[in-house]
């Protein structure tokens, strides 16, 4: 599936746009990380391409054809969004949230089968938190929910998927975790991702296109290596940058050092 | 007291009001025994009316069966409102009334009752008002074409209070001689007068709204998450939220027109059903019917046979109810919500 977004602007308040003329484009197994400073819209974009909110102009489209024009049982089959780990509820196991994610292939009273209960148990295999199958969402850390989130993005056989900045909130390992989940969900079963993220660093990863907002509503968007430079951080975030190559046993990993606030 | 959700506990669900109700049409001042109370039933439906007795015949089919049948409706019907509610509005602390149904449908009956309606006119006006009510608090938490659950749970408050104030007014200006101690009763509750007639009008209603919910009980789920994330698990957000609340609504307003005010039964079973079988509303929604059917039929039993004169009904829901819960709260320490 490929997903577009063409000559679209969003504004909450009249003439004050909050996204102006976004155009981008992602494949199959291509990773898009979405970076901008707080206020810039990363939230609202990711909204708005989605068709939670809708475009003032311009349009999103799945293989060319405007998302307003598909039955919204079917985009959500393609596009699965995985929202921030945080106020979720109490009294549902992970496997009763995992399942949840089969509802777009369900009809309208429809109930959950063994096929949905059996695709759900395969979705928290992939991402390897079968063994939290019974425990209750109110009881688990906040990386386990986020994993368990992934896994039931992942329940509903997406092309796509959205995630709201995934690693924020979390400790440096499980920040690991989730994006080699998303690198590896990219590479192996060519589900296109998009993230938000504070982390240029972790644009530099796992992304293979960034689009980088400004609070004017501005946008950039390329190879991840041509939008994430020092100059351009520097432009979106007023922050002097450092952006180098550390080796490792002969690999070699991107490191964004913010040296100073830029005046 | 978590107790799996499997095959034994579906089928004592399921038995549970049966033999309740079977346990409850011998109890009362003209007392039937299990034995002659089932012979009376079957035989009736098997055709054979013979070796009945016409006093136990006229007993259980004139004066208990309906109410029986009124008790289980109301209180499955309550308990499941309470139960959808809850989880549409993500709180645990709604009931059936927060959108202020059983306000409006009081206020219904005790116009009605001043101006000297039948028991029937009762009842109609009573439903009208309840949803006159719930639709007034929808309208008014529409903003820009939007409303959110917050803005509908503030509004069902305000209106709630509002025909509360209506129905203060009613009883300022209603006759004390006769008309007030009539509206006060009825607004307590109780099952007394209540004939096939009124379960002809009232059934239909509450099975409707009821089977709905049911329908609907695995969305439940979903529709308690926050709702851009139900909305991108592809579910009909605002279809599911106008379809939970039209079915509540005809389930409590229909209640409220044949019985009053039945408070707590929407409260406390739900959450008696969440302690023992866990939140998912799948297993919710039909042991909150089960539950709330028998809960029911046992405190109208009550009501009708502890004493001589019959006890409203919100006064027994509210004094075996509470410390029921209360226990149960000290108990578990609300670890279920």
């Amino acid at each position: 599936m490929i997903f577009t977004v063409q000559h679209a602007s969003f504004e909450y308040h009249r003439h004050t746009p909050v996204l102006k003329d976004m155009n981008f484009r992602v494949e199959p197994g291509q990773v898009l990380a979405v970076l901008g400073p707080n206020g810039a819209g990363k939230t609202t974009l990711l909204k708005c391409m989605m068709g939670l909110l809708n475009w003032k102009e311009g349009q999103s489209a799945i293989d060319g054809t405007p998302l307003p024009q598909i039955h919204y049982r079917e985009i959500w089959r393609k596009i699965a969004y995985v929202p921030q780990a945080k106020n979720q509820p109490f009294s549902f196991t992970a496997e009763e949230m995992v399942v949840m994610g089969r509802n777009a292939h369900l009809g309208l009273f429809g109930q959950p089968g063994a096929e949905d209960y059996a695709c759900a148990r395969r979705a928290m295999e992939e991402v390897g938190v079968t063994h939290l199958r019974d425990k209750l969402c109110g009881e688990m850390s906040g990386g386990e929910m986020q994993m368990l989130l992934i896994a039931r993005a992942l329940s509903t056989q997406p092309s796509m998927l959205v995630l709201d900045e995934p690693e924020s909130n979390l400790d440096f390992r499980n920040q690991l975790v989730i994006l080699s989940a998303i690198e590896r969900l990219a590479r192996e079963r060519h589900i296109s991702c998009i993230f938000n993220t504070h982390y240029p660093a972790h644009a530099l990863k796992i992304a293979s296109h960034a689009l980088l907002l400004t609070r004017g509503g501005e946008s950039l968007f390329g190879p991840v290596r041509e939008v994430v430079n020092e100059e351009n951080m520097r432009g979106a975030f007023d922050v002097n940058v450092r952006i180098d190559e550390v080796w490792v046993d002969r690999k070699s990993y991107a490191s964004v050092l913010a040296l100073s606030v830029a005046s | 007291m978590k107790l799996p959700y499997t095959l034994p506990s579906k089928a004592i669900l399921l038995i549970l009001p049966f033999f309740t109700a079977l346990l409850c049409v011998g109890i009362g001042r003209y007392s039937i025994s299990i034995g002659e109370s089932f012979a009376v039933l079957f035989g009736v439906f098997a055709g054979n009316t013979e070796s009945i007795s016409p006093q136990a015949f006229s007993v259980i089919f004139n004066i208990r069966l309906p109410r029986i049948a009124l008790a289980v409706l109301c209180g499955g019907g309550l308990a499941v409102s309470g139960t959808a509610f809850q989880a549409l509005f993500t709180n645990p602390l709604a009931t059936p009334d927060t959108l202020g149904v059983a306000s409006g449908a009081s206020f219904g009956a005790a116009l009605a009752l001043l101006m000297g309606f039948t028991a029937l006119g009762v009842q109609i006006v009573a439903l009208v008002f309840g949803l006159v009510a719930v639709t007034l608090s929808y309208s008014i938490s529409k903003i820009r074409g939007k409303s959110t659950i917050i803005m509908v749970v503030l509004s069902g408050l305000v209106v709630s209070s509002m025909f509360n104030a209506f129905v203060s007014v009613i009883k300022y200006v209603a006759d004390p001689e006769n008309q007030l101690p009539s509206i006060t009763y009825w607004l307590m509750g109780s099952f007394t007068s209540v004939g096939y007639q009124n379960l002809a009008i009232g059934a239909p209603l509450i099975l409707a709204g009821v089977g709905t919910i049911f329908a609907l009980r695995w969305k439940l789920n979903i529709l308690s998450l926050n709702e851009d994330e139900a909305r991108a698990m592809g579910l009909n957000v605002k279809l599911m939220r106008l379809s939970v609340i039209v079915a509540a609504t005809l389930i409590t307003g229909s209640t409220v027109a044949m019985c009053g005010q039945v408070g707590w039964v929407g409260l406390l079973i739900p959450h008696t059903c969440r302690m023992v079988f866990g939140g998912n509303n799948s297993r919710l929604v039909p042991s909150s019917i089960s539950l709330g059917a028998v809960f029911m039929m046992v405190i109208d039993t009550a009501a009708r046979a502890a004493t001589a004169a019959e006890i409203p009904i919100s006064i027994l829901t509210a004094t075996i109810g509470a410390p029921f819960f209360i226990l149960l709260l000290r108990k578990t320490g609300g670890v279920w919500l």
